[in-house]
């Protein structure tokens, strides 16, 4: 069964058809790949899919859940969770407050019992900072819990926003481009994390603009281009595809 | 080639202004003075621009005034002593003043909980503290309702009136939200102003009861400095605690970056309006105190330089920061006060201070960090 059910989804922007007609499914616990050359659509294909835009056409369903009119937050509360390829992260708060604000729904006392620190409030609030840390730990940045985030240096902030999606405890992870700006050494830690998290049972949708990199961990995957899917299918498949060597790799020769 | 047009408007753009300015000029003083005062600001702004970007590549010191603020909780409890004891040695007119500075923190405070946590510009704060304050004297002057049970009631009117703004506004960022609150002020003042059947107009409601325990009045100053310094406390204990708390932690996120924030669950919408009421609450209460001590209101005292000056007590003390800006709030009730004997002079020698301070230390006496304002 799949978790996740995309069906002749199109976002143009005016005259640009940025995706079109793009139509896939995930199963659960699995590594999916969207590759495709610059301006493919990758992007806006997951910012349709986590309500950061509204496709123009065509459905997205989730766990058996229409979610394509929905808002982001909403989306995210069902169990979605993105990374940003430009990071995001909240630059004045500490990492670990980073991460304790995806726990932000995990905490049902409100208003009142954090006004008397009811014990109830405390519990909570002990607990979120606890599975914080453990997913900073989970990325290998706890040493930084303390540290102002927008101060650490570049990979350790593309950790902490994996961390972050992680934390919001959704079942299905999006990373956008987290390899982007790295050296091979830290593409490949990167990317060993990421088959981690596959192991913890997280359904992993990664984006990515160097077709190599993804060969050794995509289940599958789906190549993109000018908004169009032009392929997909296991790694051994899309590497011998004839239109994805023209499209794709051959254009990135020269 | 655009290195070219770029000097160009380097050059035109004083030229430009001065002309506007001796334009502005010319019914007033005539066309001698115009054209005196055009040939000097001509010379004028490009050196004052010289000097300005002369003045920021001094570097003070990073240091942040934060370090010398006690972070021990013991600190606080001796300072209560002082503050305690401070009726029974200082004079009135001091007692007056620090009332004055109280209910200004509680009102400065409220206005960080929007601008400071949440980051939504408001420019027209002062609306909330005149309903409160109208609210209070209107309730207690028709009504014959006392303190305590027409401060509650005048406190939920105005995070009513929070709610009803913010619902319409929030579609609106960053720049036209500041508008959309410097209106709604002025609307409020306005309203004030005109509607004399029910408010009195300009002439201001007087007759407004002091607090009541236990048939004794409050109105005396020195006990009402204690009503106020209680307050004062409950508030900033409240906000602390708010802010330790999910819902402090969302109000930042939503300051540092929104998009992410709703990527994390946050219904961002429903914060901002839960910011716009929990710092109207405090602005309700302060406008209570306010009519409550004063006995007398009029529109006169919710001016928007009013706004102006609240925020500049949340941005000198740094935006977000609550010990930062309880010590602003104070610095600006006690400067005009110290700059008495200058009177005419010092508006504007708090404007000076207020232009120093954001080329030297924008983000504020006590915050560290650079906070931006506004999306
Ligand atoms: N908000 C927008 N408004 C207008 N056009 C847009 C917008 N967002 C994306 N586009 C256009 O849609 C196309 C796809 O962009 P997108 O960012 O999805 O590509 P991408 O595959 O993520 O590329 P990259 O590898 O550079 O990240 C591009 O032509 C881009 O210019
Ligand atoms: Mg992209």
């Amino acid at each position: 069964m799949s978790l996740l059910e995309v069906k002749a989804l199109s976002k143009h922007f005016g005259g640009i058809r940025a995706i079109e007609e793009i139509t896939f499914n995930t199963r659960s616990g699995i590594i999916l790949s969207i590759i495709g050359p610059n301006g493919a659509g990758k992007t806006t294909l997951f910012n349709c899919l986590t309500g950061f835009l509204r496709p123009t056409k065509g459905s997205v369903v989730f766990s058996e859940k229409e979610i394509s009119y929905l808002s982001a937050d909403k989306i995210n509360l069902l169990g979605i969770s993105r990374t940003f390829q430009n990071i995001r992260l909240f630059k004045e708060m500490t990492v670990i407050e980073n991460v304790m604000v995806a726990q932000h729904s995990k905490i049902r006392s409100g208003f009142l019992s954090a006004v008397i620190r009811s014990s109830n409030f405390k519990e909570e609030e002990r607990i979120a900072k606890e599975r914080s840390f453990e997913y900073l730990e989970l990325l290998g940045i706890e040493a930084y819990a303390e540290k102002i985030s927008g101060s650490l240096p570049y990979g350790a902030q593309r950790k902490l926003e994996i961390a972050r999606a992680l934390a919001t405890e959704a079942t299905l992870i999006l990373l956008d481009e987290p390899t982007a700006g790295m050296n091979p050494q830290e593409t490949d830690e990167m990317m060993a994390r990421i088959k981690n998290l596959r192991e913890l049972g997280k359904t992993i949708i990664l984006i990515e603009h160097d077709m190599k990199v993804v060969m050794g961990i995509s289940d599958r995957i789906i190549v993109l281009d000018h908004g169009v899917k032009i392929a997909e299918g296991v790694p051994y498949d899309i590497k011998n595809n004839p239109m994805v060597i023209e499209a794709y790799l051959g254009r990135e020769t020269h | 080639m655009p290195e070219k047009t770029w000097n160009h408007k380097k050059y035109l753009m004083p030229v430009i202004i001065a002309l506007w300015f001796s334009f502005l000029f010319l019914p007033f003083k005539g066309i001698k003075a115009a054209i005196l005062l055009f040939v000097i600001l001509t010379f004028a702004i490009p050196l004052l621009k010289y000097a300005l970007n002369l003045i920021k590549k001094i570097h003070l010191p990073a240091d942040t005034f934060r370090g010398y603020v006690p972070s021990d909780k013991r600190y606080f409890f001796l300072l209560l002593v002082p503050l305690m004891t401070a009726p029974f040695f200082a004079e009135d007119y001091i007692i007056d003043v620090v009332i004055n500075s109280g209910i200004y923190i509680i009102l400065a405070l409220g206005l960080n909980i929007v601008v400071g946590f949440a980051g939504l510009l408001n420019l027209g704060f002062v609306a909330f503290y005149a309903i409160g304050a109208y609210s209070y004297a209107l309730i207690n002057t028709k009504l014959g309702l006392g303190f305590w049970s027409a401060m509650p009631v005048s406190v939920l009117l105005t995070m009513l009136s929070g709610f009803l703004l913010a619902v319409p506004a929030l579609r609106l960022r960053g720049d036209y939200l500041a508008l959309v609150t410097l209106g709604f002020g002025e609307i409020v003042r306005l309203v004030l102003n005109n509607w004399d059947s029910f408010t009195k107009g300009p002439n201001g409601i007087s007759g407004i009861m002091p607090p009541y325990i236990f048939n004794i009045s409050l109105g005396k100053l020195s006990y009402y400095y204690y009503l106020v310094l209680i307050f004062v406390v409950i508030s900033v204990f409240v906000i602390r605690r708010v802010h330790d708390s999910k819902t402090g932690r969302a109000w930042i996120s939503l300051r540092e970056d929104e998009i992410a924030s709703s990527a994390m669950g946050i219904n961002t919408t429903l914060y901002k309006l839960y910011s716009f009421a929990f710092g109207s609450f405090w602005a309700g209460l302060a406008g209570c105190l306010f009519a409550a001590k004063m006995r007398f209101i009029s529109p006169e005292s919710f001016s928007f330089m009013e706004s102006v000056l609240i925020l500049c007590m949340v941005i000198l003390g740094g935006l977000g920061s609550i010990a930062g800006v309880v010590i602003g709030a104070v610095i600006l009730v006690f400067l005009p006060e110290a700059l008495r004997g200058v009177e005419t002079y010092r508006m504007l020698a708090m404007g000076c201070g207020m232009v120093l301070l954001m080329v030297f230390r924008p983000q504020g006496l006590f915050g560290g960090k650079n906070v931006s304002i506004g999306s």
